[in-house]
């Protein structure tokens, strides 16, 4: 029964740790955009698919090549850039060129997250970078618009997806007569509100019947996803709120000024890239501050320059240059907003 | 006052901390019970926080159980008695629970010696002066046996310009496992009713806290009804929260008072002391004797008969392992909790008198707890959430990966960092902060004494 005791091992406290590490956070937000690409594929079909499957190899296959020319183990099993790749395909339009999002892939991975070191050391948002450059490179596929649940999405790829390298996107006007779509204006409800003033149906925002975007159809359903981490404690509901709350006082300002030239607030928060960014890339831990005023700020700051921007920028869309602006500021914001420690005494005169 | 307690939902708590498992029903229930002697008995001289003891029986002598041996040196010290009747082996260095070895008295027990305890005399603590109970109490050789091990009677001798209005008992005891204070307050009320007036007097406050997490309210109840009606002395449960027993969280959930930083808690006029310490004060002081035993709570996956055990002073924790069920694949022993206990060195180190508890790990429960890899900081903000200072343990953690040592403590209070644990035991990525700043703080004493030593 008694063992004589021989050895001990030693280790220094704390002896205990909770779970979860990294890689089930990271792997837990993956499980969180399953959903939200699914509801992607069947609203834009198998363009949509490849587009996913694209932008996540090309991200894995970059972090993974960066990782070995420098020396080190992989990090891909970390499930971040996992998260990179989907993000990054759920921003683009869904009749993107597949080489042009494999560039995106390799330019928000490699210049957004590997040159600064990896995991923890990223400024910004590596798939926003990716959108960004994307958005200067290819202008144009990056507005061009496919109507969602057109009759041939399973069977047809959108011709622009098969654009074969270094050439210019092949016009989807034939497909588009063929998908047999009423209506379809070619541009996404923010455009058709900023340039257009015509105002889309709130409901249809909500639950996804829009064009836009692959993955940014139905903002009821990415608020889902979210709560899933918010219960599970891997996200920060708190940016989240205060990103939405300011869109819709900012707007609401506006709105009330101006109702028949601005949007409603709530148009402003179900419509474009908002509700996805906001939920999914204004809460990337590593670029976001970690004091809990900072936190407040930051997310305000999102929401507020993406409505400035929505309304007089030259762009119709705007969460993505304000996530990234924010993340740029939140070290900054991180130094100014220090929390006041327990017992904090008045610093001496001479110090 | 019960119904009181129970009439709000949340009982009082300090802004953040943890919840880990707690664990305690391993122990909660068994009463304590005696551990025969050793055959022989390790007592370090320095079990305390202050200058070592300074042996008085020398090599060969033959002592009486209770019979001090080894006296004060200086007011920052404490006296030690022989824990057993036996005979003086030697002064030897012995490994301690920390690492180095350090000079202990060598004791043989004899084992048919019937080991009463024969120093007693009765004394009178109401006739006492303030100043002669603070003799009094440094006479116990009693130190917190939480786990500090600071000398109780320099807590009683606080800056003549402080006056201490509210003695407050500690029996939160928020480290999962343990549950030493919670069989004490239990096991001794009267004891720990006694102790608590004779810090009250010798402090002169006007007002006693017994405080308890609200997984103890059972040792509530007891206390109450041990008081008599109109008593300065109550009886009150926080939130269980660790580390709820810290004496600066305990002040805040309790009275909404914050010890200022590098301050003593006499300096908003509150006094801390554990609940054991406590009842031993109550045990001891009235009889004039010495502190030669303590309530161990033995528990962990790796031992079989778990429980609180009453453990002479000194008592190789190898002799109580085997005694109690030792299991081949335990590999990693704590004195202490799990949060902030020291992992052991040695299975010769002895109980010392601020050790409350022996935990015993298994390898498959450290597997599943520690992570082996450490990923960077991914700035999650976690530790920020748990720290109960309201530190920013992710930038100290991020300065210390740099070596900016100095500017942690300059910019970033790292000199108010109790080492609780709470920031490595939610980190994500499994970094080490706590050992982080041990080390950051360690630099920066030795970088001040290089500098002082230049100077002087």
């Amino acid at each position: 029964m008694s063992a004589p005791a021989q050895s001990v091992t030693l280790r220094t406290s704390p002896h205990l740790r909770s779970v979860p590490a990294v890689p089930d956070i990271m792997r837990n937000v993956v499980y969180a955009l399953i959903p939200i690409c699914l509801f992607s594929v069947y609203q834009f079909g198998i363009s949509a698919l490849a587009l996913l499957l694209t932008c996540t190899l090309s991200c894995l296959a970059t972090e993974h090549a960066i990782c070995r020319l420098s020396g080190k183990g992989s990090t891909v099993n970390d499930w971040s850039v996992t998260i990179t790749g989907l993000l990054l395909a759920l921003t683009l339009p869904p009749g993107f060129p597949l080489w042009m999002a494999a560039v995106a892939s390799i330019a928000g991975v490699g210049i957004g997250k590997m040159f600064f070191g990896g995991l923890g050391y990223n400024v910004m948002n590596p798939a926003l970078i990716g959108r960004a450059f994307a958005q200067a490179a290819f202008t144009v596929p990056m507005t061009t618009w496919v109507p969602f649940m057109a009759a041939n999405r399973f069977t047809d790829f959108i011709p622009s997806t098969l654009t074969l390298p270094f050439l210019r996107p092949a016009p989807i006007d034939g497909w588009l007569a063929s998908a047999n779509v009423d209506g379809f204006t070619g541009a996404t409800p923010l455009a058709l509100m900023k340039f257009e003033q015509v105002s889309t149906d709130p409901v249809q925002l909500l639950i996804g019947s829009t064009a836009g975007s692959s993955g940014e159809g139905s903002a009821l359903l990415i608020l889902l996803c979210g709560l899933y981490l918010v219960v599970r404690k891997m996200m920060d509901a708190r940016i989240v709120v205060s990103v939405l709350t300011v869109a819709f006082l900012t707007s609401g300002i506006f709105y009330l000024m101006a109702p028949d030239k601005y949007p409603g607030p709530i148009f402003m928060l179900c419509s474009g890239g908002l509700m996805l960014g906001a939920v999914f890339m204004a809460t990337d831990m590593v670029a976001s501050p970690v004091t809990s005023l900072g936190i407040w700020i930051y997310g305000g700051l999102i929401g507020f320059i993406t409505v400035i921007i929505r309304l007089f920028g030259g762009l119709n869309e705007g969460i993505m240059y304000a996530i990234l602006l924010a993340n740029a500021c939140s070290p900054l914001i991180t130094t100014v907003t220090q929390p006041r420690i327990y017992g904090a005494v008045k610093r001496k005169a001479s110090s | 006052m019960l119904g009181f307690l129970s009439s709000f939902g949340k009982r009082d708590t300090f802004p953040h901390g943890i919840h880990p498992d707690e664990n305690k029903g391993l122990t909660a229930h068994i009463p304590i019970r005696r551990l025969p002697f050793a055959p022989q008995l390790v007592l370090p001289l320095s079990q305390h926080f202050g200058a070592p003891s300074e042996p008085i029986a020398h090599p060969g002598q033959e002592v009486v159980r209770g019979e001090p041996i080894a006296t004060a040196k200086g007011f920052m010290s404490v006296p030690l008695h022989a824990p057993a009747t036996g005979k003086i082996k030697g002064i030897e260095l012995m490994p301690t629970a920390k690492g180095p070895r350090t000079p202990a008295i060598l004791l043989d027990v004899y084992p048919g010696d019937s080991q009463e305890v024969r120093y007693e005399a009765e004394r009178d603590v109401d006739q006492m002066t303030q100043q002669e109970i603070v003799q009094a109490v440094q006479d116990t050789g009693l130190v917190g046996l939480g786990g500090a091990a600071f000398p109780t009677h320099v807590k009683l001798s606080p800056p003549k310009e402080h006056s201490v209005h509210t003695v407050l008992i500690n029996g939160c005891e928020c480290e999962p496992f343990l549950t030493t204070d919670h069989r004490v307050m239990l096991e001794q009320t009267e004891e720990l009713i006694t102790g608590t007036r004779i810090l009250m007097k010798a402090l002169g406050a006007t007002k006693a806290i017994i405080a308890t997490e609200d997984n103890k309210l059972d040792a509530v109840e007891a206390i109450q009804a041990a008081l008599p009606q109109g008593s300065p002395i109550e009886a009150r449960a926080v939130q269980t929260k660790y580390p709820q027993g810290a004496e600066k969280m305990l002040a805040k959930a309790l009275l909404g008072l914050e010890i200022p930083s590098g301050g003593y808690p006499s300096s908003v006029g509150v006094g801390v002391f554990n609940a054991a310490s406590t009842a031993e004060l109550g045990a001891l002081l009235p009889l004039s004797q010495g502190v030669i035993e303590r309530v161990v709570t033995v528990t962990g996956p790796g031992i079989e008969k778990r429980g609180n055990y009453m453990v002479p002073i000194g008592t190789p924790i190898r002799f109580i392992l085997e005694r109690l069920g030792f299991r081949g694949d335990a590999s990693c022993l704590i004195m202490g909790g799990p949060m902030m206990g020291n992992s052991v060195s040695s299975l010769d180190v002895p109980i010392t008198k601020g050790c409350g508890g022996l935990l015993v790990l298994t390898e498959s429960i450290l597997e599943s707890q520690l992570e082996q890899k450490v990923y960077p900081c991914i700035s999650c903000g976690q530790c920020l959430e748990a720290c109960p200072m309201l530190l920013n343990p992710s930038q100290l953690g991020k300065l210390a990966n740099k070596h900016r040592y100095e500017e942690m403590q300059s910019d970033f209070h790292l000199n108010d960092c109790f080492e609780c644990g709470c920031c490595s035991y939610v980190c994500p990525s499994g970094i080490p902060l706590v050992q982080y700043f041990r080390i950051a703080k360690s630099s920066n004493r030795e970088k001040a004494m290089r500098e002082r030593a230049k100077a002087s």
